[in-house]
This record gives structure tokens, sequence and C-alpha cells, in this order.
């Protein structure tokens, strides 16, 4: 990962910008299933990333990954929070100690796993996950950016048709097939917009 | 909010409600009186409902013990953040702190109730528990 602190403030800005694009829209993916606050606990997050992004853009990359995971903790509430926050800690714990940018797939494998363990879910269950998971996948792949970006869009739509079995769309039974699920949808737009960015500056 | 620091077990609850956290520990309160620990955490960063980590740090901060303390929560958001916040303790204070799988409000009463007996967090735990067996 070649990721100087330029572009992980362009990244951090733009992460912030498309949340706040969509963040009605993640809101009324939430009330079909959940409480409804996803857009706003998102907002929420990335804006307190936001505020700090000059003094995280400047720490060496897996500190800088850790600190916005524990901003995002402490600031999005709701279930989201300790998942987001989980995946971006241990991808900063997993740098620190990896060894170089070829182990960035197994890296992220295990910040994945980690997710799981935070929310005892897995595949198919409707949630983040089920983009974290394929998205993994293709990395692993070397896959092209933009590939990648199309992978996240899809695995995002493939939950509308699932079963919830953790969260409150859990609560909703059957009732929950037929809504994409707002973690997913989140989840696909973060790692959509990091892709593009990829694919226009092309960092080796 | 803290009495008898050190001596029994505390208690906290989480809510994504404040009004539902408050009134459980008024709950609480009126069982044991003063001889708990006892905080709440209830809503999130904005007072909305929610759940958040700092403010559930602090009410284990409050509710602190060195005989332990158990937490009590509502919804998946608030077991989740709990065990995210009860992480940041670090792990030897991790050790004492316990999140219940038992409803919110009974939980809360029944467990306060053995732990105004001077019990260990491991009986309180098992009595709050019980509830949903």
């Amino acid at each position: 990962m070649t990721l100087d602190a330029a572009d992980l403030t362009a990244l951090i800005g733009l992460c912030r910008e498309q949340i706040e694009q969509h963040c009605e829209r993640l809101g009324r993916l939430d009330s079909a299933i959940g409480d409804g606050d996803h857009g706003a606990n998102m907002r929420r997050g990335l804006e307190a990333v936001y505020r700090e992004r000059d003094a995280i853009s400047a720490l060496p990359l897996p500190v800088a990954l850790e600190r916005i995971g524990l901003v995002l903790v402490m600031s999005i509430g709701g279930a989201a929070g300790p998942l987001y926050g989980t995946l971006l800690m241990e991808l900063g714990r997993g740098l620190a100690t990896g060894e170089e940018e070829a182990d960035f797939a197994a890296i992220l494998a295990q910040a994945v796993a980690a997710v799981a363990r935070r929310g005892r879910s897995g595949p198919g269950d409707k949630t983040l996950l089920d983009v974290l998971y394929p998205v993994q996948a293709e990395i692993a792949g070397h896959a092209a950016p933009l590939r990648i970006a199309e992978c996240a869009r899809n695995a995002a739509q493939a939950t509308e048709m699932m079963l919830a079995r953790r969260g409150r769309a859990s609560y909703l039974g059957e009732r929950s097939i037929g809504h994409e699920d707002p973690g997913a949808s989140s989840c696909a737009l973060l790692a959509t917009t990091i892709c593009q960015y990829f694919q226009e500056h092309a960092p080796s | 909010m803290t009495t008898a620091r050190g001596a029994n077990v505390g208690i906290v609850i989480v809510s994504h409600s404040p009004l539902v956290a408050q009134g459980a520990a008024d709950m609480v309160r009126q069982m044991v009186g003063g001889c708990v620990p006892l905080a709440w955490s209830g809503g999130n960063v904005e007072g909305g409902l929610g759940t958040h980590v700092a403010g559930i740090l602090v009410a284990i901060e409050a509710a602190w013990s060195e005989a332990g303390v158990a937490i009590f929560v509502d919804l998946g958001g608030a077991e989740t953040n709990s065990e995210m916040a009860v992480e940041m303790l670090g792990p030897a204070r991790a050790a004492k702190v316990a999140i219940c799988n038992a409803p919110l409000v009974e939980g809360a009463v029944v467990a306060a109730a053995e732990a105004s007996g001077g019990s260990t967090l491991a009986r309180v735990v098992a009595t709050a528990e019980e509830l949903s067996a």
C-alpha cells in the first residue's frame, strides 16, 4: 500500500462527501428494516474523522487507520460504530505488524474476520460482511479497482434477497427480504469511493 | 451516582433510550438504595436514541467496583458498543466486567439485589442470567 498523507486526506474527504450525499438513502434503507439512523450515524462518524483529517493524515498509515477506527467507534454509535471501527483498527494493527504490501489481502482477511467475531455473524446474514467478504476475495485475486467497486455494489444489492439473521432487521424475519441491507450499502459506497480514487490516481 | 465504591459488585445499565436507562436505574435504586454502585448510559452522543462507547465508559467508571461490574443492555448496538467499551478498559479491568444475557430491567434489579448481599460477580451474573434460562 503506497498511500501518502495527501492520498489519505483526499480519501477521508471523498468518503465523507459520499456518505453525506447518500445519508438520506441509507436512512431510508435502515427505516425499512431497522431503526432508521444508519445514515445519520455514518455521517456523524465521517464528520468526526474529517475534523481530524490533518492530524490523522500526518500519522504513519497503520497508526492513521487505527486512529480512524477509534474515531468511528466513538462517534458512529449503533452497531455500525464497533463494526467499522474494528475493521479499521484491525487493518491498522495488521499493517503495523505485517511485512509488505503483498500481505494486504491477508491483513484485510484478518480484519474482516475480526468484524465477523465482533458482530457474531458470517456470510449470508445480510450485513456489511456480505460486501467485505467478496471485496476481500477480489483484492486477494489482484482485481482492478473498478472491478472491485463493481463487485462491492453487486454484493450490496445481493443482500436485498437475503433473510436478516443479525441486528434489528432479524426481528422482522421474512419481512426483511426485499430490502438492501443499509450496512452493506454504506460499505459498498465507501469501498466504491476508495476504489475509484485508486483507479484515478493509480497508486501502485 | 456512585456509593459503596469497591464493596459490592457495580451495576451499569445501557439502553438506546436515556429515559429507559434512567428509569431502570431508578428501579434498581428503589430496590437496593445506595449500597450498590450504579450508573447508566442511554442515547447517542447527540442525546437521541442510540448508544455510544464514550458514555458507556463513563458509566463503567462511575459504577466501578473492585468486586466487578455487571452490565445490562437492551438491543444489539448496546451490546456491541458495551463490548467495545469493556475492551478499552484493558485486559486487567475488562476481566472484572461482565455483559449479562438478561432482560434489562428485571436483570438489573435482580442483579442489584444479589450484589447488595456482597455476592461475587459470577454469582450476580448467574442470578441475572437465570431469568433468560
